[in-house]
């Protein structure tokens, strides 16, 4: 019996195996979208408790990995949308700051912002496609959705960026 | 002109957002164990008294449903 045919039948062992071999990857893909690793490591504990939970449904010839990916995302885009409800986001990020404190800290904070006021689904293409520069078909997985989805997901999120941060000159924070 | 907008969008997300650590610091096998023998929570008696008077007025008044789902 292979190792997720002995964890789909609820092996303890068989689970420790494979929670051994995904818990730093799981986390590293968290921690990825989310930026705290506090929060990374609750999310990844959750995502294994789920896993675990959910072992009669998995099929042994499937994805491991794949699988945990993609509860592991949908965990992180919840804690996105709760933090994204909680946190008080100015309306209009451009009349934060001038032109002139590009190159400071402040703008810094502002693009930041500007990244949570963002729809979840587009703050983890952002994370995960521009700042990390992850493959998109390794993102597309994670979500369940198409490639294309997450090309297009990325374009919005660009055009959104550029409306809000090109006003307070962002082109000098690119070229510090 | 839009190419090298969005670079430097990129660029200053990348700033924005410098790498954070991706290794996991300690084994979190432990934690789980400890989820994981943690008993199962239970429902308390007053959430299925409630679900169980929602069922009956819903099975009285159907049209409740209707009411109820502009709420949610």
């Amino acid at each position: 019996m292979t190792l997720l045919e002995r964890f789909a039948r609820g092996d303890l062992d068989a689970f420790e195996d494979l929670f051994r071999q995904f818990q730093g990857r799981v986390f590293g893909w968290i921690v990825r979208i989310v930026r705290d690793r506090g929060v990374a490591e609750d999310l990844t504990l959750e995502t294994f408790w789920r896993v675990y939970r959910a072992r009669a449904r998995f099929n042994p010839e499937a994805s491991f990995g794949a699988w945990a990916y993609r509860i592991a995302t949908n965990l992180a885009l919840n804690h996105l949308r709760r933090r994204r409800n909680e946190e008080e986001l100015p309306e209009d990020i451009a009349q934060a700051g001038s032109p002139d404190t590009a190159v400071q800290q402040e703008t810094v904070d502002e693009i930041q912002r500007a990244v949570r006021k963002l729809p979840p689904k587009l703050q983890v293409v952002v994370m995960q496609a521009l700042v990390e520069e992850r493959p998109y078909q390794e993102i597309a997985d994670s979500l369940g959705v198409a490639v294309g989805t997450v090309k297009s997901r990325v374009f919005r999120a660009v055009r959104i960026l550029r409306k809000q941060l090109n006003p307070i000159g962002v082109q000098h924070a690119g070229r510090r | 002109m839009q190419e090298d907008d969005d670079e430097q969008i990129r660029e200053a997300l990348k700033r924005a957002f410098p790498p954070v650590g991706q290794e996991l610091s300690r084994d979190l096998w432990p934690a789980m164990l400890r989820r994981l023998e943690k008993p199962a929570r239970t429902v308390p008696w007053y959430d299925w008294a409630l679900a169980a008077a929602l069922g009956g007025m819903l099975l009285f008044f159907p049209k409740l449903v209707l009411l109820l789902a502009y709420h949610l």
